[in-house]
């Protein structure tokens, strides 16, 4: 079953006073089960707007959006997805282990309820994102690459089968930025989960995906679909900064910037 | 930002740092009095007069007694009454009795502020509707509703309840308290709405989570540092509250009557009214107090924002 199917999805804001925004128009979009796609594109060009689609943190206005054969409501209440954002949205009066054991709480239902299991499941998240030794530590007490991780364990916390992450690299420094770039290749080679990774970065979007959707601004919308044939996360992660360094990569950066510019040429040529 | 920094919890008022505290706090305290003495010293008993205009208060002894004569008046019986108590004891008596009243004030002023607010956060129509009358009700002065507040309270009969006067007093202290506490808690409750674009809203919506669950667990514990100002605020003014309603109502026990009633007597005893005045400071810095441990039950929820 594929994870996401966005079908003509359009959003128009409303101005106040006569025609809106269009952030995003006749948007099409499928990402399969375990598939991590990247939205990269100039600011403003509706990455933000279409993420918070597909979480319902926001409706389309027209066209349509499911997760998981769902709604994207339905999937929203049944807790499908895991969430991060550029913030990392800590919770200041909780420790790290229990902010990344929020999401179990909040919805026992599912199977989590019992004290044991949900420190079970934190102190494994935790080793995920090499965080055991601060689980009782405050936030404040963290850097931004750290509380950046605990946010990511957090979207973790219910086994989520799809991700959406918007920028959650994006406030931090370079090296840091490839620590956990590295992290994130190996949580989905550990869990599965298929990946929307909304990103500035062409290096970033070309290292992480298995396709990256480039998008152009006014109206928002999809120029084009690159495949990245560079292997599975598994492999990437053991190739490492070989991967970085490869000709294959390179080429896939240069592509993904051609579109990136030709993308604003066809805008500029729209709007003249 | 070091690393010993990061891995051990921080402190929060470590001991040095709250002996200084307490030895600024004792310092001011002598300054005071040290000042109250200079200037009695220093300016004429007359004070000073510039044409007809006095700019510059009197210092006999009937407008500003010796700090040691006021202490002397406090150890000496409160009337001429043979069984009469120490004067410092009936003093204690009445800041105790004035503390109490103020602390229910506090307490019904604090439930309905918080309650105010929960509603007007919760229906944001009711925030358009009821805001004004908030700020409105402020306007009112105390002293013109203190004997209505009493008047009415005598008027209440529910069953075998029997509606006491220091009720009317603590009601008008509650009026007074519950003001800073709605509006503080108000804009507690609302600050993850702004704070950095709602990210945290946007968590607990992606968690499915009604709002009554995201007023629990974000809403409320985010209220706190937004909280507790409005709550020492509350206490003031709960204080003041109690001391004016007691004047304006004449209620017996309390230091306001004391104040009153020793004044009147203050030619012939210029010292004695001081004592119920040190005792409404005893009183505010016991309701100061209070608050700060309310603050230390809370001090979990006022660490510093992380992004
Ligand atoms: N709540 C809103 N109300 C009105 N307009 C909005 C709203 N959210 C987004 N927009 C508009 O929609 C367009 C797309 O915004 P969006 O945030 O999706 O861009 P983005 O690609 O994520 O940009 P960035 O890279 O800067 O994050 C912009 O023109 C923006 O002004
Ligand atoms: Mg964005």
């Amino acid at each position: 079953m594929t994870a996401v199917v966005v079908s003509g999805a359009g959003r128009v804001f409303d101005g106040g006073s006569g025609a809106g925004t269009v952030a995003l128009t006749d948007v099409d979009l499928t990402v399969g089960e375990g598939e991590l796609v990247s939205l990269i594109g100039p600011s403003g060009c509706g990455k933000s707007t279409l993420l918070r689609l597909i979480a319902d943190l926001d409706a389309p206005t027209s066209g349509s959006v499911a997760v998981f054969g769902k709604t994207a409501e339905r999937a929203r209440k049944d807790q499908d997805y895991g969430i991060a954002f550029q913030q990392a949205g800590l919770l200041p009066w909780r420790s790290v282990r229990a902010n990344v054991e929020l999401p179990m709480q909040l919805r026992g239902a599912g199977g989590l309820s019992g004290r044991a299991e949900r420190a079970a499941r934190s102190a494994e998240l935790l080793a995920l994102v090499g965080l055991t030794d601060f689980a009782d530590h405050r936030p404040h007490q963290l850097s931004g690459g750290m509380q950046q991780r605990v946010a990511i364990a957090r979207a973790l916390a219910r086994s989520p089968r799809l991700l959406l992450m918007d920028e959650p690299f994006g406030a931090l420094d370079e090296m840091t930025r490839e620590r956990l770039q590295d992290e994130l290749l190996r949580i989905r080679a550990a869990t599965g989960a298929a990946v929307v990774f909304v990103t500035h970065s062409i290096a970033e979007a070309v290292y992480l995906s298995d396709r990256v959707v480039v998008m152009s601004p006014r109206p928002g919308r999809v120029v084009a679909t690159l495949d990245v044939p560079l292997g599975g996360p598994a492999d990437r992660v053991a190739r490492g900064i070989g991967l970085r360094e490869d000709p294959a990569y390179f080429e896939r950066v240069s592509a993904v910037r051609e579109v990136l510019h030709s993308g604003d040429a066809a805008s500029d040529r729209v709007s003249s | 930002m070091s690393p010993s920094r990061r891995s051990s919890p921080p402190r929060r008022s470590s001991p040095p740092r709250r002996l200084s505290r307490s030895l600024a706090g004792t310092a001011g305290v002598l300054a005071l009095a040290a000042a109250w003495e200079a200037y009695k010293a220093l300016v004429p008993d007359d004070g000073w007069v510039l044409g007809e205009v006095r700019v510059l208060p009197r210092t006999t002894d009937v407008a500003m007694p010796h700090l040691w004569d006021m202490a002397a008046r406090a150890a000496e019986p409160l009337t001429s009454a043979p069984d009469s108590p120490p004067l410092w004891l009936a003093t204690l008596q009445g800041a105790g009795f004035t503390l109490g009243v103020s602390a229910v004030g506090w307490v019904v002023g604090v439930t309905f502020g918080l309650l105010v607010a929960v509603l007007m956060a919760r229906f944001v129509p009711a925030r358009a509707g009821l805001l004004p009358w908030v700020v409105l009700s402020q306007t009112v002065p105390l002293i013109a509703i203190a004997p209505l507040v009493k008047r009415w309270g005598a008027q209440l009969e529910i069953g075998t309840f029997d509606w006491q006067d220091w009720m009317s007093v603590a009601v008008i202290a509650s009026y007074l308290a519950f003001f800073p506490v709605s509006v503080g808690a108000l804009r507690g409750f609302t600050s993850p709405d702004a704070a950095a674009d709602g990210v945290r809203l946007d968590l607990f919506r992606a968690y499915g989570v009604g709002w009554w669950t995201t007023f629990w667990r974000l809403r409320a514990p985010s209220s706190v540092p937004y909280l507790l100002p409005a709550l020492r605020l509350a206490a003031a003014n709960a204080v003041v509250g109690t001391v004016v309603a007691e004047v304006s109502t004449g209620l017996r026990g309390g230091l306001g009557r004391m104040i009153v009633e020793f004044g009147a007597s203050a030619s012939a005893d210029p010292a004695k009214q001081w004592s119920p005045i040190a005792g409404a400071v005893l009183v505010g810095l016991a309701a100061t107090g209070l608050v700060a441990l309310v603050a230390l039950g809370l001090r979990r929820y006022q660490s510093g924002d992380v992004a």
